[in-house]
């Protein structure tokens, strides 16, 4: 007798599912079952800074419709004054996707057990450097020796103390010391070497006036030491998303491989006009809450270096097995001032996955999209103050 | 009369004051070495020594004219707008941050202090933590105020940002207000509490009439202090959270800035006097309600 009233109310809630389904327009049911579910049309995208062209890719997607074109009606990109960090961002639900250092992520990792996945390697090279006066003479890593070596800290150190340690450099024999954001300490020679970005830091102290010459200090004027050249050298801007929820929620999936569409479409405009994407950029920083970004011209000789670093031949953003494990590597034999090393063991095999940007490429290129190659650089003439 | 020339001999000296700061800025940068005076430097050590004397080349000491110009141009070049409207932007949100915890430290600042004066075992108990409490580093405790705050938020309770601020801000204003009011309260002579108590006149009573009114002298003063002390707290709070939009973190964005663009910054460092300034002269407007009751207060 149960039994059968079980089946009667069971045949009864199919009855009415059909129904329900048959006077639905839309394809979406309740998410069943993995293929049946609700595409994610909103989502939220952190930064791990203000917007400047470092993340112009995702603005111009914003600005030319390509969110939309891969079916989300809302995106949201999240700038970080310093206050807010994209892993725990990430972690803590706040946002769906995250651009961070892996270094950094990889730091959160092991510290708090929290599972990231590395979906696109958006920056296939290391854009750090350590910059000298000529004539110092420091022109490599084992020059540092005895040296006052500047470093912004908050996580951005690890690729100086992984290259020392691969040149058998320690903290007791280099001095490793906390710089602002600025590169007076370099120019008042408080610091031996400082560390720059080749987009950003490095440009700034091209665009302040040589006392001696009245023009602009000139790149001959320093010695670069660039950690892409060293054992030191980490991935750093990614993309990263929740791995509990890749695994478990069909739509956060299809959303990754959309939003990997529209971003990788981004990123391709930018290559292909560099003008016009450092230009998107800037109207965005320059419309958005107190961002106060450094001039256009900035903007522009940031997006040329950026590209650099993005378009490296192979494929947008997909993860390179040995650049991986050279940045776990170093990350694992790096020694910071305390004695502490980044991470002690591997991260899980689930920190980096290919699966969701191969099926983004493959679907662009499907669609006639060139989402491989490299960049061809332009030519950017700083000016004071990059406005 | 007398009132009126001593009023023009304040603003006289007031600019006269001012004028003396920005000669001294200009007589330094023309007389000071570039590179400053550095003492006790090991010979190839770069950092070694002490600096007894600052640099003034132009990134160090920029040209008094050199600031003020700058407010003039764009603040990111482009199409931003001046940065003169930035800054003003910037410092009217921090003043209402820093107001709320204006309010919020007065609030909890009268309070400890009524309980205080009530209970000498409250004061006993409480004054010296009172005490201890600004000792805390706010560049240590802010984070952990904006911590706090966004595991609340998560939680589902809305805790917007600024309110952290303006919390952080409020710490720092409740110290003197609760210190001013416990002095305030137990000013009365011995011999206007006893006429209240030949009156039969209870707590309530001889607090409204009595003590309230001798407190004046001593609220406003420590009311213009939490109001400066509101602002400190506000700038740095949004510098140690990274809390956007204010005067503080556009300070710091542009000090970043700073070798290709060193007048800059100090667009932001005017306004953030500029805002302690309105901060303190806002309290002297509550002053002027309240002058009945300050004949005691000494002029400052």
């Amino acid at each position: 007798m149960r039994h059968s009233i079980r089946r009667a109310l069971l045949a009864a809630t199919a009855m009415t599912a059909a129904v329900a389904l048959a006077a639905c327009t839309s394809p979406s049911t309740d998410g069943g079952d993995d293929g049946d579910f609700e595409p994610l049309t909103s989502i939220k995208l952190q930064l791990q800074w203000l917007p400047q062209a470092q993340f112009a890719g995702y603005y111009v997607a914003q600005d030319q419709g390509y969110f939309e074109e891969y079916g989300f009606d809302d995106v949201e990109i999240v700038p970080s004054g310093g206050d807010i960090v994209p892993q725990d961002a990430l972690v803590a639900g706040d946002v769906d996707f995250a651009v961070a250092w892996v270094p950094k992520v990889l730091g959160s990792i092991e510290a708090t057990g929290v599972e990231l996945t590395d979906i696109a390697q958006v920056f296939q090279k290391s854009g750090t450097l350590q910059v000298s006066w000529k004539g110092d003479g420091i022109t490599s890593v084992a020059d540092f020796e005895g040296k006052r070596i500047g470093s912004w800290g908050f996580g951005n150190e690890w690729e100086i103390f992984a290259a020392m340690a691969a040149d058998g450099l320690d903290s007791t024999s280099v001095s490793i010391t906390t710089q602002d954001f600025s590169m007076n300490a370099l120019l008042d020679r408080d610091v031996d070497a400082a560390q720059a970005m080749t987009y950003n830091e490095w440009a700034q102290i091209l665009e302040v006036v040589n006392p001696a010459t009245g023009e602009l200090y000139q790149p001959e004027d320093f010695d670069v030491v660039s950690y892409e050249d060293t054992d030191g050298a980490m991935l750093q801007d990614a993309i990263w998303a929740d791995t509990a929820r890749l695994e478990s929620d069909p739509a956060y999936a299809d959303a990754a491989v959309r939003f990997l569409k529209a971003v990788t479409k981004g990123w391709v405009y930018a290559r292909d006009n560099p003008e016009d994407a450092a230009a998107i950029t800037y109207n965005a920083a320059i419309n958005a809450e107190a961002a106060f970004p450094v001039g256009p011209v900035h903007q522009l000789w940031q997006m040329n270096e950026v590209n650099k670093l993005i378009w490296a031949g192979g494929g947008f953003g997909l993860n390179n097995k040995a650049a991986w494990d050279k940045t776990i590597a170093g990350a694992k034999s790096a020694v910071n001032q305390d004695g502490l090393n980044l991470i002690e063991a591997d991260p899980p095999a689930s920190v980096y996955s290919n699966e969701y940007i191969e099926k983004a490429l493959a679907e662009l290129e499907e669609e006639g999209v060139v989402v491989d190659g490299t960049y061809t650089p332009i030519d950017v003439v700083l000016t004071e103050g990059g406005q | 009369m007398r009132s009126r020339s001593r009023r023009t001999s304040t603003v006289v000296w007031g600019v006269i004051g001012v004028l003396a700061v920005a000669g001294l800025w200009e007589l330094y940068k023309f007389l000071g070495p570039a590179e400053g005076v550095v003492v006790g430097a090991t010979e190839g050590q770069t950092g070694s020594g002490v600096m007894i004397l600052p640099r003034t080349h132009d990134r160090a000491m920029p040209h008094l004219w050199d600031m003020f110009a700058r407010l003039f141009q764009s603040t990111s070049g482009g199409d931003s707008p001046i940065l003169l409207v930035s800054v003003v932007q910037a410092a009217l949100l921090t003043l209402g941050f820093a107001a709320v915890g204006w309010l919020i430290g007065v609030a909890v600042g009268a309070v400890l202090g009524l309980l205080m004066q009530r209970w000498r075992l409250v004061e006993w108990g409480v004054l010296p933590w009172v005490v201890v409490s600004q000792t805390v580093p706010l560049i240590a405790f802010a984070p952990v105020v904006n911590a706090i705050g966004n595991q609340i938020d998560r939680s589902g309770t809305p805790w917007p940002q600024w309110f952290s601020v303006a919390l952080i801000a409020s710490y720092l204003a409740f110290f003197p207000v609760a210190v001013g009011a416990l002095r305030g309260l137990g000013a009365p002579d011995r011999i206007h509490l006893d006429l209240m108590r030949s009156y039969a006149a209870g707590y309530w009573p001889t607090l409204l009439r009595l003590r309230l009114p001798a407190a004046v002298p001593y609220l406003l003063p420590a009311l213009r202090l939490a109001a400066a002390n509101a602002v400190v707290g506000a700038v740095v709070a949004e510098v140690s959270i990274g809390m956007r939009g204010g005067i503080g973190r556009m300070l710091i964005q542009l000090a970043g800035q700073g070798s290709s663009d060193p007048a800059a910054p100090w667009g932001p460092t005017f306004g953030s006097i500029a805002l302690g300034l309105v901060a303190a002269g806002s309290v002297a407007i509550l002053g002027l309600v309240l002058s009945n009751y300050r004949r005691g207060e000494a002029t400052a």
